[in-house]
């Protein structure tokens, strides 16, 4: 793992890639289960998003500590089983600190276990890569997820209950669209803020 | 209510009610991926209906008959994805050995089927709303695949039209169909509270 240490300013790209450039739900398209999910209030997918990370974490360690040991054959099913160890602990960790939480987010926690972004995490970068590598693009691929559930959560959160976190940011007036907080709201914002998303990059190139 | 009754009941609840894809976002990726040409996607639901069938069944068994009389449910999460990742490894050497033309046909779909939100997740709500007959986790299982099935066509239905309309350059391509779903999604609340 000599020649991770030389890559200083690459290590910071690979870091910044997963915020923007490669941001997993709005350019690879990848994780849209728990994205349009969990977000109907910011709470529950700030608690996503931190399963997300962790589990990404971890998975990435192990994985690629052993790469060099894995049949090809067998890879994705070593990665699956790696994954679902680590969202167990997960969910345990949750169904006793955080219980109401686990109570709102219900399956959605162990359906991380099928989650794209750490699958493809792990096929396209763990297994490749040393160590460190893996963990600073996990963590930057984690932070890019939870932030994006978190600007979705929020627009949803806003328009359906005039609140955010609990603090009453709409002025009185404001009707709360109640459509937002269902599978309607999650399904058309995303697609707006996907066109958002182009329309950015396309105003940059 | 009779045991007939309530499979029927279940079933349809499952297929237009609580339909996975639009009341509960499962299996979304192939939704938004496979669902270009309707032939592929009725391929790919027939694929699902078959592999979620198989899974709930034997994650129920498993869970109740092994996890829950030994205390192992700690493991419950890891068993179940080992059963649906041998279950699809089943189907793909059955459908290469005995049906090649099918599995040409089938390609990729067959290992992606494996991280399809949709079999995990039903196999996991089959366990969270605690169904306690064999039976009638079959049929939920079964309703299930079809509800996905059902979903992905009308899906393609529309984007095979969507090809000749005008729409925005910014809005083409995924965002349009996260759209459409969205409307079709208002469409089929229409059907809630319609048992029970």
């Amino acid at each position: 793992m000599a020649s991770d240490k030389a890559k200083g300013p690459e290590l910071g790209q690979t870091f910044i890639a997963g915020l923007w450039k490669e941001n997993p739900v709005f350019r690879l398209l990848l994780g849209m289960c728990p994205t349009l999910a969990v977000t109907a209030a910011v709470r529950p997918a700030l608690t996503m998003g931190c399963c997300v990370i962790f589990v990404l974490v971890c998975s990435n360690i192990v994985v690629s500590l052993m790469r060099n040991l894995l049949k090809p054959h067998l890879r994705i099913l070593m990665f699956t089983l790696a994954i679902a160890t680590f969202v167990t602990i997960a969910d345990l960790f949750l169904k006793a600190f955080q219980p109401d939480m686990s109570e709102v987010l219900g399956p959605y926690v162990p359906l991380i276990i099928v989650n794209c972004i750490i699958i493809c995490r792990a096929e396209a970068c763990a297994s490749k890569n040393g160590m460190v590598v893996s963990i600073i693009d996990a963590v930057g691929m984690g932070l890019g997820f939870t932030l994006t559930l978190c600007v979705l959560a929020g627009v949803r959160e806003l328009l359906s209950t005039g609140m955010i976190l609990d603090t009453k940011v709409m002025p009185e007036a404001f009707v709360p669209w109640a459509a937002m907080s269902m599978p309607v709201g999650a399904f058309i914002t995303l697609g707006l803020m996907l066109g958002l998303v182009n329309i950015i990059t396309k105003e940059a190139s | 209510m009779d045991t007939l009754s309530i499979l029927l009941m279940g079933f349809i609840s499952i297929v237009i009610i609580n339909n996975l894809v639009f009341t509960k976002f499962l299996g979304i990726c192939p939704y938004l991926g496979v669902s270009g040409r309707i032939d592929m996607a009725f391929g790919m639901g027939l694929a699902v209906t078959f592999v979620v069938t198989l899974s709930g069944m034997l994650t129920w068994m498993i869970d109740h008959w092994v996890l829950m009389r030994m205390g192992l449910e700690v493991t419950r999460y890891v068993c179940f994805i080992l059963v649906i990742a041998s279950s699809v490894q089943l189907v793909e050497m059955y459908l290469r050995k005995f049906f090649p033309s099918l599995y040409e046909s089938f390609g990729i779909f067959l290992p992606l089927i494996t991280t399809n939100c949709a079999i995990l997740g039903l196999c996991l709500f089959i366990n969270l709303w605690e169904i306690d007959n064999l039976l009638e986790a079959v049929v939920l299982s079964f309703g299930a695949g079809i509800g996905f099935t059902m979903a992905i066509c009308i899906m393609a239905g529309i984007r095979e039209n969507l090809n000749m309309a005008d729409v925005p350059e910014s809005l083409k391509g995924a965002p349009i169909t996260l759209i459409t779903a969205g409307i079709l999604t208002l469409a089929f609340m229409g059907f809630a509270g319609m048992i029970r």
